[in-house]
């Protein structure tokens, strides 16, 4: 092949490969921003794998204390799961409304996401008081350690997204549906579902699993 | 090489973003992911509680209902999917995947044979008189 001069124009593919492929430029900032925030919730999950391994290792260390079975209320447990669940699906509801830029149902939407996070909140906060107050704080064994600062650090995080759910409703109200909020829209949505994942694991190992031991 | 295969743009989604679908559609995946994890926690809280199975499939049933909801909330909350236009967020989630998988399954295993190898002082002393 001779090289022929053609400055000016971008050979479409320099190395003869077969493959032409044209380059569509930098991605957009929006895909930039959420693949980001995408690598902080994996690394999220993998700090939340490190507290996992360690209730897996420690749940039969109760030191004479009270078992998982002993402890654990299938029927709490279960409301809240149906509330997170509940919950992911209505901030999904606001996501599309934020997408499609209708103030309404986004702000519907967020509200019930609120209303479901607290109360899953609520209960997890008097299971953790009920605990406390009989004696099986978290210093009682290994065990309850384990569980206490796994079950509390994942309640954390979905404190740290209620109060990130107001403020992106407050940013929403002074600031309408600029690219900018946008992109914090879709960011929020991805955490709020990545906790839920989160919590798919907690009921399974820590309380159904917890339970058989 | 004369036929020059001609790869479309195909530009990179984000994470969490979808192809371009109508507003029901999006809602209807929505609803459908929310009613299969309702159907997978139900069967897991079922599973968890019943005597109707064999005893030890139980948490082996467990874990792989856990994963099989994840990978549920996966696709149809945080629209993970395997597209070529989703290559970067699958590739990140698979590297995140290998390190929960070493750190965990690298804990249990090796905590096992520590347990197996050095046991805690009062089973050492019954088994040695």
């Amino acid at each position: 092949m001779t090289m022929t001069a053609t400055i000016g124009h971008a050979h479409a593919d320099p190395h003869h490969i077969g493959i032409v492929v044209e380059h569509p430029g930098p991605a957009s900032k929006r895909i930039v921003t959420a693949y980001g925030f995408w690598v902080f919730l994996l690394s999220d999950i993998v700090m939340f794998s490190c507290f996992f391994a360690a209730y897996a290792v420690l749940v039969g260390q109760t030191a004479d204390g009270p078992k998982g079975s002993e402890i654990f209320e299938h029927r709490n447990v279960a409301i809240e799961t149906v509330l997170l669940l509940l919950s992911s699906f209505t901030c999904g509801m606001a996501s599309i409304a934020a997408d499609v830029r209708n103030r309404f149902w986004f702000y519907l939407g967020m509200a019930v996401t609120c209303v479901l996070g607290l109360a899953f909140l609520t209960i997890e906060f008097r299971e953790f008081a009920n605990l406390v107050s009989r004696g099986y704080g978290p210093s009682r064994s290994a065990f309850l350690t384990a569980f206490f600062s796994l079950v509390g650090c994942h309640g954390l995080h979905v404190s740290a997204g209620v109060l990130w759910l107001l403020t992106m409703m407050a940013q929403v109200f002074a600031k309408g549906f600029r690219a900018d909020i946008l992109r914090r829209m879709m960011c929020f949505a991805l955490f709020w579902h990545a906790l839920d994942i989160i919590w798919v694991a907690v009921f399974s190992v820590v309380y159904l699993l917890g339970s058989a031991v | 090489m004369s036929d020059q295969a001609h790869v479309p743009t195909g530009h990179d989604l984000a994470p969490g973003e979808e192809e371009q679908h109508s507003v029901g559609e999006r809602i209807l995946g929505y609803v459908v992911g929310l009613v299969l994890a309702l159907l997978l926690t139900a069967t897991s809280f079922f599973i968890a509680g019943t005597d109707l199975v064999w005893q030890p499939s139980i948490p082996v049933a467990l874990i792989v209902l856990a994963i099989a909801q994840m990978g549920v909330h996966l696709v149809f909350f945080l629209h993970i999917t395997t597209g070529p236009d989703n290559t970067n967020n699958v590739l990140a989630l698979a590297f995140g995947l290998l390190i929960v998988f070493l750190v965990v399954g690298g804990t249990v295993w090796i905590m096992s044979h520590l347990n197996q190898n050095m046991p805690p002082m009062d089973q050492f002393i019954r088994m040695h008189s």
